[in-house]
């Protein structure tokens, strides 16, 4: 049965129709939404690719049903985290370093290290590596990724 | 910048040519007011310039996120001289990109790079011409700058000379135009920044699984519980309670659930109730080798012979090293599963697909339809990279089947499973290999056998699952690509002998994955020259240097640096002076890419745990020459992706089946490298600006497997010969070697 559903969005509240209140966040935001920043990969929670922020965490809409959240929780996507004219520090430090081949885990990448590096004010390679050991690259960006990482937290 | 374009910009073509972005709309009118040029002997197939002085490149050869997209420009930009923002690139669509073959094999600056710059140095040699005449000035008098050219106070623009109207100008790409000299480059050479990145890191960018067209459904499909199953019946009923679902579609074996939104395709497809025939057609996974090596062979392709190594081997007096390499079945393992859009209208098939081939995608999907090529039209969407032909393909026939099945445009994403489970796989590969020494240490006889699946009539044809399960026509052609190359080596022995004994059948699908062959082959190869230098108690590198050809400087060099990069510590394998449970070793390898083009010599250094068997690389250092250079930033992040993903492949990856499936279906059961395994990575760019460009996709993947695995030798003494290099393994051949 279709339903109306209310979240807060990249700052704007908004309310779509579903069939499914335990449909994952996921589709909600790339079918409903039209937004490309979180990504499809796996479903399971094993890559990252879409991952998204809930009240600032880092959470993969994958596996997040839409009935665990309130229109009071604030999502926030790629596109929310920012924009080609006002880029998120982490954002800048990806394009800076080139951190990206075919781009397609880099929502991932990006939205898991601005959780990280919001409380974590100066890491360490080795800590931004184990932030990220459950985000999968395939094409192998890994090094540069970190270097971007690091580069945003200002080391 | 502009030049990334958005396919639903109205397209330009040569003279008044408009062509829409779906074959449904104005691709008939066009063609009727003469198509495009698509010809690899045409100025017009490869680029046209507007009143207002945009250049569109027109490419057969797609970025795959190796960079592409900016390089190909840079190369134009340079040959034209015109501003790189001024460069807009079309990229793989059968209605209006020439076909310049697969986007494969490290070819895409190397052979289309360089039928761009062909076709711009023609192009521009004409305005030039036209723009003496047009000013009344001299060839010679003549300067150009950012697509004007001037003559004293006189200027006229590209877009004046030439502007929308066609070029008509034939290309000899064996006799190219002269091309501008390279110390006078502005584009090329230079690490500029790459045009699509500020889109994909803000979410702005639309990969194919983003890509929608209105009206459209969402397709999922079931695939069979084993390959080779018969579907013997569905429930509809099942799903009834499902909402959206349009229709469950079966056509023999294939079977889809198609809803008006995806997450009830999802749903309907994991609920959807179906039965299937038992099937074990797989091998016992524990005796894979055992069935590969009694395999029967369908030819024996020699792919080197000099000498007599038969004679030499069997010489009295000779020590005989011999050895048995595998390399385990590996995934593509694409982070975003396949995916596809296609529509069916009026008989006309458009597919919108990743494919890195759309071409060769085009004939394939006719052929399964039974319809003219010309009634399909392919376009290229950039999507999750594919590292060779995965399940892009398959998606697009998934999709055009049930396109074709609903009567309305059908997107199909695959899950993850079905991605792990149905995309095709690099065949096993198994290797033999023998030596001979003579007591001075140098080598009389080289012999290796490559047991390797075969390529059915030179075919590149990997058949479309959605064909196959469907009965339609798919052919049963086996397409593992180029697997025979750097089967033969580059060393001058007095007796060598390599055969490539091609097999009538492999387990699974087979198709190519970055390096195919040559990284499988350059494995056992310089892992056995690295055995054959301990035999002879010679330092690997010098022993190497010993046997190239004298005249091939460029790889000598590449050696050369490759060992001063990584301060080489000169003296012969393995090391015996460490006692504790970790040591440490260094190894090197070395390759000559398919014995023609690039050049790539590695020094891995890793640590290895003997007490449980875990290796870890720590630094891994490559010298590279690829001849000019023309992005080498791009090329720096190509050389990551080649050694990043190769380590994952070499340490940790093996596809897993048991006798009916595939079994590795998540990341979970085929587990690839995370960040803390990552290893420092120092490179050593050769740059040649005066030679030819050649590949670096996947030339230094090849060299990955056996630096690894000499280094561990060089540590504990212990020879790895069996990819992937799990603790498990090394611990066997510890206690093996004992």
């Amino acid at each position: 049965m279709a339903q109306r559903k209310s979240l807060n969005v990249n700052g704007k509240a908004v309310r779509i129709t579903v069939d499914d209140p335990d449909m994952p966040l996921l589709y909600a935001l790339r079918d409903n939404l039209q937004l490309h920043g979180p990504r499809f990969g796996c479903g399971l929670a094993q890559c990252g690719a879409c991952t998204v922020h809930v009240d600032g965490k880092a959470v993969r809409s994958c596996v997040t049903p839409l009935s665990s959240l309130s229109a009071q929780q604030k999502v926030v996507t790629l596109e929310g985290l920012g924009t080609p004219e006002r880029l998120h520090p982490v954002q800048r430090a990806f394009i800076e370093e080139q951190a990206v081949q075919c781009g397609y885990c880099i929502n991932g990448m990006i939205m898991e290290s601005a959780a990280f590096l919001a409380r974590t004010k100066k890491p360490t390679e080795a800590q931004i590596k184990d932030a990220l050991a459950n985000n999968l690259c395939r094409c192998g960006t890994h090094a540069r990724i970190v270097k971007a990482v690091m580069r945003a937290a200002g080391a | 910048m502009t030049m990334h374009t958005s396919r639903r910009d109205v397209l330009k073509g040569g003279g008044a040519l408009v062509v829409s972005f779906s074959f449904a709309g104005n691709i008939g009118e066009a063609l009727a007011q003469g198509a495009k040029p698509l010809t690899l002997t045409e100025v017009d197939s490869f680029l046209a310039i507007d009143a207002g002085g945009e250049v569109t490149l027109y490419s057969g050869k797609v970025d795959l996120g190796t960079g592409v997209a900016t390089a190909l420009p840079q190369i134009v930009a340079d040959e034209l001289d015109v501003p790189l923002n001024r460069i807009k690139l079309i990229q793989g669509d059968t209605a209006l990109t020439p076909d310049q073959g697969t986007t494969w094999g490290s070819l895409s600056i190397q052979i289309g790079g360089m039928q761009l710059r062909n076709a711009a140095a023609t192009a521009k040699a004409a305005l030039l011409q036209q723009a003496a005449e047009r000013l009344g000035a001299k060839r010679e008098e003549l300067k150009v700058a950012d697509g004007v050219v001037s003559a004293g106070n006189k200027r006229v623009s590209y877009g004046e000379l030439i502007g929308g109207k066609r070029f008509a100008l034939t290309l000899d790409h064996a006799k190219p135009a002269p091309a501008k000299d390279p110390k006078d480059y502005k584009f090329v050479g230079k690490p500029l920044p790459r045009v699509d990145i500020p889109e994909k890191v803000t979410g702005r960018f639309t990969y194919m699984q983003d890509f929608r067209v209105p009206g459209m459904l969402h397709g999922r499909v079931i695939r069979p519980a084993a390959i080779g199953a018969t579907l013997e019946s569905v429930d509809e009923a099942s799903i009834k309670d499902v909402a959206g679902v349009v229709k469950v579609v079966r056509e023999g074996n294939f079977l889809a659930v198609v809803a008006e939104s995806e997450w009830g395709a999802i749903k309907g497809a994991e609920r959807l109730k179906a039965s299937w025939s038992k099937s074990q057609t797989l091998p016992e996974a524990a005796k894979l080798w055992d069935e590969v090596r009694a395999s029967k062979v369908v030819k024996d392709e020699v792919t080197s012979n000099v000498g007599n190594s038969a004679e030499a081997i069997a010489q009295a007096g000779a020590k005989t090293l011999k050895a048995t390499y595998d390399f385990a079945i590996h995934t593509h393992g694409s982070i975003g599963p396949s995916c596809a859009v296609a529509e069916f209208k009026d008989g006309k098939l458009t597919s919108w697909s990743a494919s890195q081939a759309t071409h060769n995608l085009r004939k394939q999907l006719a052929t399964m339809f039974g319809i003219p090529a010309d009634n399909v039209r392919c376009i290229y969407i950039e999507g999750s990279g594919c590292y060779g032909r995965n399940g892009h393909e398959d998606a697009a026939a998934d999709a055009a089947l049930l396109a074709k099945a609903v009567g309305r445009p059908v997107r199909v994403q695959w899950s993850r499973a079905d991605e792990h489970g149905w995309d095709p796989k690099g065949p096993p590969t198994l290797i033999d290999l023998r030596a001979a020494v003579d007591g001075a240490g140098a080598v009389t006889a080289w012999e290796s056998e490559f047991f390797i699946p075969q390529q059915t009539a030179g075919s590149f044809n990997v058949p479309l699952v959605a064909a196959t399960l469907a009965g339609m026509p798919a052919g049963e052609d086996i397409a593992p690509g180029n697997i025979f190359q750097n089967s033969a080596i580059p060393y001058k022995f007095a007796n060598v002998k390599t055969v490539c004994r091609r097999l009538a059948s492999t387990p699974f699908r087979p198709s190519w994955i970055r390096t195919p062959g040559r990284m499988q082959n350059t494995y056992a190869n310089e892992c056995f020259i690295d055995e054959v230098a301990a035999a002879a108690n010679a330092d690997p590198v010098e022993f190497r240097l010993k046997f190239l050809d004298p005249n091939d400087k460029r790889g000598i060099e590449v050696l050369d640096r490759a060992a001063a990069l990584a301060k080489w510590d000169k003296r012969p394998s393995p090391r015996r002076d460490q006692q504790g449970d970790v040591a440490v070793g260094r190894g090197v390898a070395y390759c000559k890419y398919e014995l023609m083009r690039t050049y790539i010599a590695a020094v891995a250094e890793v640590e290895v745990k003997r007490s449980t068997g875990d290796i870890r690389v720590r630094r891994f250092y490559l010298a590279h020459d690829c001849g000019q250079i023309v992005n080498p930033d791009g090329l720096r992040n190509q050389l990551d992706g080649n050694v990043i993903q190769t380590l994952s492949r070499t340490l940790i990856e093996e596809l897993k089946y048991d006798r009916s499936a595939v079994t590795s279906l998540d990341w979970a059961s085929y587990p690839i490298l995370r960040f803390p395994q990552i290893p420092e990575l120092v490179y050593d760019l050769i740059d040649r600006p005066n030679e030819r460009p050649w590949g670096a996709g996947e030339p230094s993947a090849a060299v990955v497997p056996a630096a690894i695995s000499n280094a561990v030798f060089d540590a504990i003494g212990v020879r790895l010969r069996s990819v992937p290099f799990t603790p498990d393994k090394v611990l066997a051949a510890t206690k093996g070697a004992a």
